[in-house]
């Protein structure tokens, strides 16, 4: 069997696609942390409980562009291969 | 490579935009893409539902009905999303964020009746952010002296020492980047978990992609329309309140 260089290049391009979404980590904690904090800011308050809801979900959105960085960088890695001739 | 490799699709699973008529403008050749159809049809709708609902009105009862009840709910929560972010600001700004929330709300939904996301296409949330991004500036020059700008651009540092000017130069540029980027590629993942539940998993994908549908299409549409138009207005309420 031989391996062509387009084939080792599109093998570590999935590789690559495979190590960019770890970056998901990162807004996984971020958002559990932000969900935990407004949980108990409900405890402590639960009058406000709209505002806590709707701040928190503006945060958990934007902690989540890193992550989202990640799967795009798989995606284009995957599905567009820019660095296959 | 180039712009072909974008339109074209690969074997079952489908979620590729497609170019569906091409013309040549400049030299250059342009496609007209399902993405154009589908802002088409998405402000088709809208613009019929807007005609409707100003015919109903202008036969409107003291007691709402039926269907002058949902438009009503409808101004009602737009305007109180508004007046919650922006304050005594608010007029100025509410028919523009109400205009993009329900197309960007329209948009993101539409993959439930069959569409493509238009805004799963770069070039339409880019035009979204960069609206938002000469908004910014705008707003900027006509509230704040010069001065004042060139103090908050240097801002960490002193105004005479501007080593802090071109870091916060990027920052501003970042502003529309990843505004568009953050709705892009959370509608884009969207459409493409469903289009490979849709693709490999066709055999079994009988009822229960209905559950996907809500969160991908529904939740998440309705909490990305929610957070684009938030910072928008934070944005540009920022610039306001500066004196």
């Amino acid at each position: 069997m031989n391996i062509t260089g387009q084939d080792l290049i599109l093998a570590c391009s999935a590789i690559g696609a495979g190590l960019a979404v770890i970056a998901g980590i990162g807004p996984g904690i971020g958002q559990g942390i932000a969900a935990g904090y407004a949980a108990s800011a409900v405890g402590r308050n639960p009058g406000a409980k709209g505002d806590i809801m709707s701040t928190m979900l503006l945060g958990q959105a934007v902690a989540e562009t890193t992550g989202l960085y990640g799967l795009l960088v798989a995606m284009l890695l995957l599905f567009v291969k820019p660095l296959a001739g | 490579m180039g712009g072909k490799i974008l339109l074209s699709s690969s074997s079952s699973i489908d979620f590729m935009i497609h170019g569906l008529i091409s013309y040549k403008i400049f030299g250059q050749e342009v496609w007209i893409t399902t993405s154009h159809v589908c802002i088409l049809i998405v402000m088709l709708v809208l613009i019929g539902f807007s005609f409707v609902v100003k015919h109903k009105m202008k036969a409107a009862t003291d007691v709402p009905d039926g269907f002058q009840n949902v438009a009503e709910l409808i101004v009602e929560f737009l305007d109180g999303v508004v007046r919650g972010a922006m304050g005594d600001n608010a007029p100025k700004l509410v028919n523009y964020i109400s205009t993009i929330f329900l197309f960007i709300l329209m948009s993101n939904i539409s993959g439930l009746f069959g569409l493509r996301p238009p805004t799963a296409d770069y070039g339409t949330t880019l035009a979204l952010g960069l609206i938002t991004f000469f908004m910014i500036h705008i707003t900027q020059f006509r509230y704040q002296k010069p001065k004042q700008i060139w103090v908050d651009m240097c801002s960490p540092l002193p105004p005479w020492l501007p080593i802090w000017f071109p870091i916060n130069l990027i920052s501003e540029v970042a502003v529309p980047i990843s505004l568009s980027l953050r709705l892009f590629a959370n509608v884009l993942s969207g459409t493409v978990m469903m289009a490979l539940v849709y693709g490999l998993l066709s055999k079994i994908a009988i009822i229960w992609p209905a559950a996907l549908h809500v969160y991908f299409d529904l939740f998440s549409g309705a909490i990305q329309t929610y957070v684009f138009c938030m910072l928008t207005m934070t944005y540009v309420n920022q610039q306001m309140a500066t004196e």
